[in-house]
């Protein structure tokens, strides 16, 4: 990001053809983002605010009337309440999980390729394939989650048709997928710390668990914020697993804010909410950016 | 990083938009030569088999027939992606295709976003009345509307019970017939049912669309969830509350099926490997469960408290509105090709789905069909005891207010009574704006 303070910290004033010069740079690049990102998001603002669906084909001005159905509507109140249940749960999780095997391959191993490929091969299949696996897998009767707690002599669950364990099921599925991505970014973190601080914790004494904690995730902190950002992202952003696995239910159990967004639109044809859903979407990825990028400025001149 | 970082969540937040976008974009019409009449037909998916070499197989058949005239066959994938793609084409303001297969259903639907041209005219050129009284009128149950005849069946299909005809033989029952009704199920069930769980009395499934089969509880109770008016449902009901209480009482209360919600695409498969002796699916699905069965397959009608019922199900052909003279002429002749009776008796031979006329049923090739076959003539004879599916304006919504309403009650989160009349809340609230 080029701020202006820099430019004035030269202790100079750009000639007026310097100043030219940036903005015919990222004209293509702003072109693109107008015309695919920023047209967009106003034009669903725009369409949230007037109804049209089924009943409605001719678009009519409601003002806030879409949003205000969506609030009033226990359904989406359970949606709202399923995404951040999801967030909350899957992204601290996945992204202490990744920095643990980061750690834990950080180091000289027989078949450390081998180790990190099955941690990352998750994250290169695509959702799809990895929910129509796990599919098979979450099957009542015969699949291998619930052989494998036969053999535990634990009682199989029919996990994506009950209620309480749906939710739970696309978790470990969500966490399963992203975790070794995470991974990779902790792995090249660490990889790119300097040995003499950790020779010198080593010389004074520290043990490994002092040496991460004092040393090793403080240094990290940069990558952890990314990390927790592109989890946080990706958390509001789940839909694949819920379309293949549950189709978002039982009764709504499984159905998060993109997963109604589609719903909303393509199969009930309802554009106002719809739009005014994505609004929703958009607004909470704004805010939360927004601030995690605040935090993420001020650890980095820390840094 | 950063600038990634805004891209990524700049680009995420206009995902939905760029897929309208995109999508509305998708649907554009073939090119024709001038002298001939290419037609594009979308056609969706919905049973296992050899779907798309039967379809390629009529549609060359078809243009022997009638020189002059192609047919590009699209598939569309299943039935709700086929309704979206044809109505965001048409929203985004695209050509769509001449033909295309579609739920019975969708009618209401299709015509609210005016996307269909109703047939009355071809079908008077037909032979009016003489040329629709050929098909089963329960096929046309969900045809009509506002006077005006919309669609002609094509891939049709009930609800059908199968069952083991060898499990039924080892629990001491009669294999030559399946349950008269919701008592003699359970009863059957209960024998049925292995008490180290490696079987299961009965499995019906309740997750994509779980008001279908949940109507043939319904309608063997002797009631239906359909209203008068295609703005009216009728969900909470004596009939249709206590229809609900049978189907959760089946894990419930018998234990002769598991609980929660079981998957649709699950149930053949259970079946055909021994872990449900009876299960409740498309008569679409025949061709492919005795196929696969190495045991007797019996076939019988779905019940409720006081008999058979069934609601129809499955696709009919519709017209598109806004094609040019040329093409309705052409289409309309694909239509009557597609739902005449010698391809009607091979489709139903191929697939399981129900032939769309009695008609069908006589031809030779159909006969020796059935001599091998008997089971396959189960589901035709149960169409009197069917009824229609539940279909109204806003229909997927509709849909699944009494579907959610059907899985709050399998899962144990509300019971019947309650689950039934807020959806009936939900459903009339949404269909006040509706005149009719």
């Amino acid at each position: 990001m080029g701020r202006p303070q820099r430019v004035s910290r030269l202790g100079r004033r750009p000639r007026s053809g310097a100043a030219v010069l940036p903005y015919l740079l990222v004209l293509p690049t702003g072109f693109f983002v107008a015309v695919f990102t920023l047209w967009p998001t106003v034009r669903v603002a725009y369409d949230s605010l007037f109804l049209q669906n089924e009943a409605v084909q001719v678009p009519q001005f409601t003002g806030l009337g879409n949003y205000a159905a969506l609030f009033a509507d226990p359904a989406f109140r359970q949606v709202l309440f399923n995404t951040v249940i999801y967030v909350i749960v899957t992204v601290p999780i996945s992204v202490a999980l990744a920095l643990v095997i980061a750690l834990a391959l950080n180091r000289r191993l027989r078949a450390l390729g081998l180790f990190r490929l099955a941690f990352f091969y998750p994250a290169i299949l695509p959702m799809v394939s990895a929910a129509t696996i796990w599919l098979f897998m979450y099957a009542p009767g015969y699949g291998l989650v619930n052989v494998f707690l036969g053999i535990l002599h634990l009682p199989g669950q029919n996990w994506l048709g009950s209620s309480d364990l749906a939710l739970f099921a696309l978790m470990v599925v969500g966490v399963w997928k992203q975790t070794g991505y995470f991974m990779i970014f902790y792995l090249a973190g660490l990889q790119g710390l300097s040995r003499e601080i950790f020779e010198a914790a080593e010389l004074d004494g520290a043990s490994a668990i002092q040496t991460v904690r004092h040393i090793t995730l403080p240094l990290l902190a940069g990558m952890t914020l990314f990390v927790t950002t592109i989890a946080v992202v990706n958390g509001f952003e789940t839909v694949d697993q819920t379309y293949i696995m549950t189709g978002g239910g039982p009764t709504n159990a499984t159905t998060m804010l993109l997963f109604d967004i589609w719903q909303t639109l393509f199969s009930f044809f309802d554009l106002g909410k719809a739009s005014a859903m994505s609004v929703i979407l958009i607004a909470v990825l704004l805010i939360f950016t927004v601030v995690n990028f605040s935090h993420l400025e001020r650890r980095a001149t820390y840094e | 990083m950063i600038a990634e970082q805004w891209r990524r969540l700049l680009a995420a937040s206009a995902t939905a938009v760029l897929a309208a976008t995109l999508s509305a974009c998708g649907g554009s019409a073939a090119t024709a030569a001038p002298s001939a009449v290419a037609l594009t037909f979308y056609y969706p998916v919905a049973v296992p088999g050899p779907i798309t070499q039967l379809i390629d197989g009529y549609i060359s058949k078809f243009e022997q027939q009638n020189p002059g005239i192609t047919v590009k066959p699209v598939l569309s994938g299943g039935y709700p992606d086929t309704l979206t793609k044809i109505e965001t084409t048409i929203k985004g303001g695209g050509t769509p295709p001449d033909v295309a297969v579609m739920l019975s259903t969708d009618l209401y639907s299709l015509v609210d976003s005016n996307a269909i041209q109703p047939l009355d005219s071809q079908i008077a050129a037909a032979g009016g009345n003489n040329y629709l009284n050929g098909f089963y009128p329960a096929f046309l149950a969900n045809s009509r509307y506002q006077g005006h005849v919309w669609s002609l069946p094509f891939q049709r299909s009930t609800p059908v019970l199968y069952y083991n005809k060898d499990m039924f033989q080892a629990a001491g029952l009669d294999p030559s017939k399946g349950p008269a009704n919701y008592q003699e199920m359970v009863a059957d069930a209960q024998k049925l049912t292995k008490p180290d769980g490696s079987t299961w009395g009965i499995e019906i499934s309740s997750d994509g669309i779980p008001y279908w089969l949940f109507q043939s509880f319904v309608i063997g109770n002797g009631s239906n969830v359909v209203g008068s008016a295609p703005n009216q449902v009728s969900f909470d009901t004596p009939q249709v509350v206590s229809a609900l209480q049978d189907f959760a009482d089946l894990s419930a209360k018998y234990h002769v099926m598991p609980s929660g919600i079981l998957q649709w695409a699950n149930m053949p498969n259970d079946f055909v490997a021994g872990k449900a002796a009876m299960i409740w699916h498309s008569s679409g699905s025949l061709a492919n469960i005795l196929k696969q069965a190495k045991f007797n397959v019996g076939v019988s009608y779905t019940v409720g408290e006081q008999g058979f019922g069934a609601p129809t199900g499955g696709g009919n052909l519709y017209m598109l509105k806004g094609i040019p003279a040329d093409h309705q002429a052409a289409a309309w002749k694909f239509i009557q090709f597609m739902s005449s009776n010698d391809i009607q008796a091979d489709w139903s031979m191929h697939t399981g789905y129900i032939a769309a006329s009695p008609a069908a049923y006589q031809t030779a090739a159909m006969k020796a069909y059935l001599a091998k076959t008997p089971q396959a003539s189960v589901a035709p004879d149960g169409l009197k005891y069917a009824k229609a599916e539940l279909s109204a304006h806003d229909n997927a919504q509709v849909q699944k207010f009494l579907g959610d309403a059907v899985q709050a009650v399998l899962t144990g989160k509300s019971d019947p009574s309650s689950a039934l009349q807020s959806a009936q809340q939900q459903a009339t609230q949404l269909l006040s704006a509706f005149k009719n």
